[in-house]
């Protein structure tokens, strides 16, 4: 099968690459490009780890083929970061708030709060549950997640709430 | 897992996509938002040797205002649904349980058509669709024709579109005012597929229900109208009493199975006992 060229910015740097049309969002981001943060939690679109925004929206990236992010702009746990010092809010509210143990459903956790605090900038508990509830984890039965995303919202609306 | 080897198509437009269908046979596949899909080709449950990406394609995409309908673009995604200003004002019962498919990233992805064409019995759209009289355009080498709700679902994951034919846009008429709506979805875990479903709506006047309209998920191979409900209901003193009467009929006519989730008849009873609320609370009572 012909191989198909696609130009993605991933992290605000442009790639331009040749893929597979099977080739799997995540699969070119890990073994293509480097971006080992994203990872991979399961065969079924349930756990939420590989989710990344796409235009600004969280996707599921083992649920998308690398060429239909054709031309789309996709941010990754690697690009959320202003630099080494200078984390986005959700990143410091998680390690704040202990909102991880092993941390393997951490980057997909922390892109699904970027979007849910996108949309709603001050969710209730029971809207952060559902707005994270296509992300599972299996170490910190959520508490710390929630109380993570609480911070979040604290420090990017100065404490609002 | 990684998928078999496909070709891959990027639609531009519905002729388009229909050539590419006819081209490649019985075994090339449309692609709407991918999130049933996906999952089935990781899993290498389907082995297409091309695959026709239609999320492109604009004829495919839009919501418009048709006087006494609304008419969705089939590629509309989840999340545009529920957000939708006039599905919202004129049709909510389709953004109630559309809110209630999935988790907010498959909801970015997945399409209304795509839950229509996929007819998985535990989808919560078909149901909606149904009960609304919901009239799906398709479109294939001969040209386009309207299906309704009613003749679409034939079997488990069938539909009676033809294997070259493409959902194009779906027509939910209005039902006018005094109407409430409720989707009553009962799973077991976050983000877990309806056990049962139950979507309603009810025209009430005063201390009198109208009509109703009541269609149920996961109760046989295709979403199933509750006819006998309905019928109960026309009329009826909209009271909790007549309501609990009338939803006694609600496995009238149903062919539940038992799964790894529920036997059929616990089933039969999540039917009775939801679409007794459903209708209480689209009727406010
Ligand atoms: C973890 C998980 C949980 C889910 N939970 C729910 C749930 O609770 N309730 C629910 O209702 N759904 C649920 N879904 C399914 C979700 O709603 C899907 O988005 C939807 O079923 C398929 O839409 P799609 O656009 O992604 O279609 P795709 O996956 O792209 O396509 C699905 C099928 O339909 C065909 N198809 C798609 N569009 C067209 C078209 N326009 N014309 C002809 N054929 C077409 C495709 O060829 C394919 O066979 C869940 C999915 C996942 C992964
Ligand atoms: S790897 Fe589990 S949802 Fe993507
Ligand atoms: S921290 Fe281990 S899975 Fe969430």
């Amino acid at each position: 099968m012909s191989h198909i060229p696609i130009s993605v910015t991933v992290d605000g740097t442009t790639y331009d690459s040749e893929v597979e049309p099977r080739t799997l969002l995540v699969h070119w981001l890990r073994e293509d490009i480097g971006r080992v943060g994203t990872v991979v939690g399961c065969d079924t679109s349930s756990c939420g780890a590989c989710t990344v925004l796409l235009d600004g929206q969280s996707v599921k990236s083992c649920s998308v083929l690398a060429v239909q992010a054709d031309g789309q702009s996709i941010t990754t746990i690697q690009g959320l970061a202003e630099g080494e010092d200078n984390w986005h809010p959700v990143q410091t509210a998680f390690k704040e708030c202990h909102g991880l143990q092993c941390g393997y459903c951490t980057p997909g956790m922390v892109l699904a709060t970027v979007d849910l605090l996108g949309e709603n900038p001050t969710p209730t508990e029971a809207e952060i549950r559902e707005g994270l509830e296509g992300n599972l984890c299996r170490c910190t039965g959520y508490h710390n997640i929630v109380k993570s995303v609480q911070y979040a919202s604290d420090l990017m609306s100065g404490g609002a709430r | 897992m990684i998928p078999v080897s496909f070709d891959y198509v990027r639609a531009t437009s519905v002729a388009d996509a229909v050539a590419a269908l006819v081209a490649g046979g019985e075994d090339a596949k449309v692609l709407a938002g991918g999130q049933s899909l996906m999952p089935v080709l990781r899993l290498r449950m389907a082995a297409p040797t091309v695959v026709i990406d239609c999320s492109r394609v604009t004829e495919m995409q839009g919501i418009t205002d048709a006087g006494d309908s609304v008419v969705i673009g089939a590629g509309t995604t989840h999340h545009e649904v529920m957000n939708n200003p006039l599905i919202n004002e004129h049709t909510p019962l389709l953004a109630m349980a559309t809110a209630t498919v999935a988790d907010p990233a498959i909801r970015h992805r997945g399409t209304l058509g795509g839950a229509l064409a996929h007819a998985d019995p535990a989808g919560d759209l078909p149901a909606v669709a149904l009960a609304l009289d919901a009239v799906m355009t398709v479109v294939g080498p001969q040209g386009s024709r309207d299906i309704p709700a009613a003749e679409l679902f034939t079997d488990y994951f069938t539909t009676s579109m033809a294997e070259d034919e493409i959902l194009v846009s779906i027509r939910v008429p209005k039902l006018g005012p005094g109407w409430g709506y409720h989707y009553e979805k009962f799973q077991r875990t976050a983000q877990g597929w309806a056990i049962v479903g139950v979507a309603a709506a009810v025209q009430r006047n005063n201390g009198t229900i109208n009509q109703a309209r009541v269609g149920l998920t996961n109760m046989g191979p295709g979403p199933v109208r509750a006819s006998s409900v309905e019928q109960a209901l026309t009329n009826a003193a909209a009271t909790a009493e007549s309501v609990a009467a009338a939803a006694q009929s609600a496995t009238d006519g149903t062919r539940a199975t038992s799964d790894l989730h529920a036997a059929a008849d616990y089933r039969e009873h999540l039917a009775r006992v939801m679409t007794e609320r459903a209708v209480a609370k689209a009727a406010g009572i």
